[in-house]
């Protein structure tokens, strides 16, 4: 219990740092507020919101992977990236934390930052409760899943984030693997890997098995799967891994 | 305090630091000299543990930096090169982040920051972001963070690059200051500063040391140290020249550049003469010629020579100590 607390300590500071670091640049500002319309222009003009009739917030989070595609490895690209440039790095590092400290205090600051951005949209519960009765349990799932799903992908935005001290390759490098993430499971894609792997359909369920998508959707449908749930926080925790190792080596030079 | 055995680091095929050996003690300031590219930032970087050495070890109050790396961290100050800092965060919210991680809480922060606030002259600057501050200011900024915890080991990589005069003055002021009851190592390509702060240098070229010792010991590796240099009037220059070839205790002269009336020479003492028998040598020859004497002076040697002398000769890396 001594090494948990003692070791949750740092983690703490840096979160704060983070988080103010967030807040003290444009960066949250801006990210917040073009997310907040953007989910909105997706899910009433896009998603057809009210044509659907219904009471649920399905046209909303249909867009999350979406959305976060970009979004995400916006915000994770500073991570390291910044800390490299600013040679930050170096005093980090030399403090008594440990890696791994910084690297998952890092994590958790970008992902209650999404936290954060996601409890923003909570005008959206209030409109389908007016409206009707939606399932709010199928809702709060929802919410549940699109938080992992952020968190897979911040991991990896962690992991680009290390490779790098120059943004933008880090961005794009993530946005590539996120979409990966997506694609693996989307129908013409599958479709097309079927026939191209004609016969070895356990192949193409593995690649499928890969996607967030696949994962995402029981979610969304209210259903709390511990597979899933695993699935995308061993994506983030492979995501902080790789992170560790890419600082490690990089320094061992 | 702080033990360096045998410590080597390569980058690919480049062997940045190759098996240095040195150690600090409380109380000493060691100044840490050497061309650009000599392996300076690499040794400090593996001291403070931020890169791993290739091999060798760092041993810190005793601790093995492999092995206890956050024990031997909370003993260390550290102020990198160019001194970095988190520009997005203002002097007080960036000293308390480093409290912070140094363990301190509540009341204990405050204190700590107000300390370092106090002894570095931030008190104008404490709610400015650190993007706006000057270099100097910035650069004190990073200073502070590194003593905040008041560690009995400080580690910086040139302190004062990038100040001005009045602001170098007032950092060596304030190492030399702690150097009394720390083990402290600084980076410079400063001479003058080594030998106004340091109680002992090393000297690196290639990633090896190629001379230790005080200042003072250094300097006598110098060329020039102990020769003495003569101003004359009322003698030609080479007159003066000759007869001073002449004296017994002389090995060689040179002659140096002097407006016209003035005759100066560099006597240079053979190897086994005695302290001041050369200068007095010199007088009783002036008198007895019925020169001028405007100067004479006794060369400590320079530190600047002997630091081009050594990292410049190709047999450097052979002669190290």
């Amino acid at each position: 219990m001594k090494t948990i607390t003692s070791s949750w300590g740092p983690i703490r500071t840096i979160i704060k740092r983070e988080l103010a670091g967030y807040f003290a640049s444009p960066v949250a500002y801006v990210f917040i507020v073009i997310f907040l319309l953007l989910v909105g222009f997706f899910t009433f003009m896009v998603g057809g919101f009210f044509e659907r009739g219904e009471a649920s917030l399905t046209s909303f989070f249909i867009w999350h992977p979406w959305l976060y595609l970009f979004f995400l490895p916006a915000l994770g690209m500073r991570l390291w990236a910044e800390e490299k440039r600013m040679g930050t790095i170096e005093l980090l590092l030399t403090m008594p934390v440990t890696a791994w400290q910084a690297i998952v205090a890092k994590f958790l600051a970008a992902w209650l930052f999404l936290a954060l951005t996601l409890i923003l949209t909570f005008p959206l519960i209030l409109t389908v409760n007016y409206l009707g009765r939606p399932d709010n349990g199928v809702i709060l799932s929802g919410y549940v899943g699109s938080l992992l799903l952020g968190g897979s992908y911040l991991g990896v935005s962690s992991m680009t984030s290390a490779i790098t001290r120059n943004q933008v390759i880090s961005f794009i490098l993530s946005v590539v693997i996120c979409l990966f993430l997506i694609l693996a499971g989307w129908p013409p894609v599958t479709d097309f890997l079927t026939r191209l792997l004609s016969g070895s359909t356990w192949l193409v369920d593995t690649v499928a098995a890969c996607s967030v998508m696949t994962h995402f959707e029981g979610f969304q449908r209210g259903v709390l799967d511990t597979r899933d749930i695993l699935f995308f926080l061993s994506i983030a925790s492979f995501g902080l891994f790789t992170t560790g190792v890419i600082i490690r080596s990089r320094r061992a030079g | 305090m702080i033990k360096v055995q045998n410590l080597c680091k390569s980058f690919g095929p480049i062997a940045a630091v190759n098996g240095l050996s040195f150690s600090v003690e409380r109380g000493e300031i060691l100044g840490f000299l050497g061309p650009n590219g000599a392996g300076k930032s690499t040794t400090m970087r593996m001291i403070t543990g931020f890169i791993p050495p290739s091999s060798g070890s760092v041993t810190i109050g005793g601790e093995d930096m492999a092995e206890k790396p956050i024990i031997c961290k909370r003993m260390i100050g550290y102020l990198p090169e160019n001194a970095p800092a988190y520009t997005d965060m203002t002097v007080s919210e960036f000293l308390q982040f480093a409290a912070e991680l140094r363990g301190m809480r509540g009341n204990r922060t405050q204190q700590a920051v107000d300390r370092v606030v106090e002894m570095c002259s931030l008190k104008t600057v404490l709610h400015q972001s650190i993007e706006t501050l000057s270099k100097g200011f910035r650069h004190r900024t990073c200073f502070a963070q590194a003593i905040i915890h008041d560690p009995d080991i400080l580690i910086m990589d040139e302190p004062t690059d990038g100040l001005d005069p009045n602001q170098k003055h007032e950092i060596r002021a304030l190492i030399r200051r702690m150097g009394e009851e720390k083990a402290i190592i600084f980076s410079t390509h400063i001479l003058e500063e080594v030998e106004a702060v340091c109680s002992r240098a090393i000297i690196i070229d290639r990633g090896r040391i190629v001379a230790n010792g005080t200042p003072q010991e250094l300097k006598n590796r110098s060329e020039t140290a102990g020769a003495i240099t003569v101003r004359l009037t009322g003698v030609s220059t080479a007159v003066a020249n000759t007869k001073l070839t002449q004296l017994p205790l002389v090995a060689k002269t040179t002659i140096l550049e002097a407006p016209a009336p003035v005759a100066s020479v560099r006597v240079f003492p053979k190897p086994n003469g005695k302290e001041g028998e050369l200068g007095l040598g010199i007088y009783e020859l002036a008198t007895r010629e019925q020169w001028k004497i405007e100067e004479l002076r006794c060369e400590e040697g320079r530190l600047d020579d002997v630091f081009r002398s050594i990292t410049l000769s190709e047999t450097a890396t052979e002669k190290s100590s």
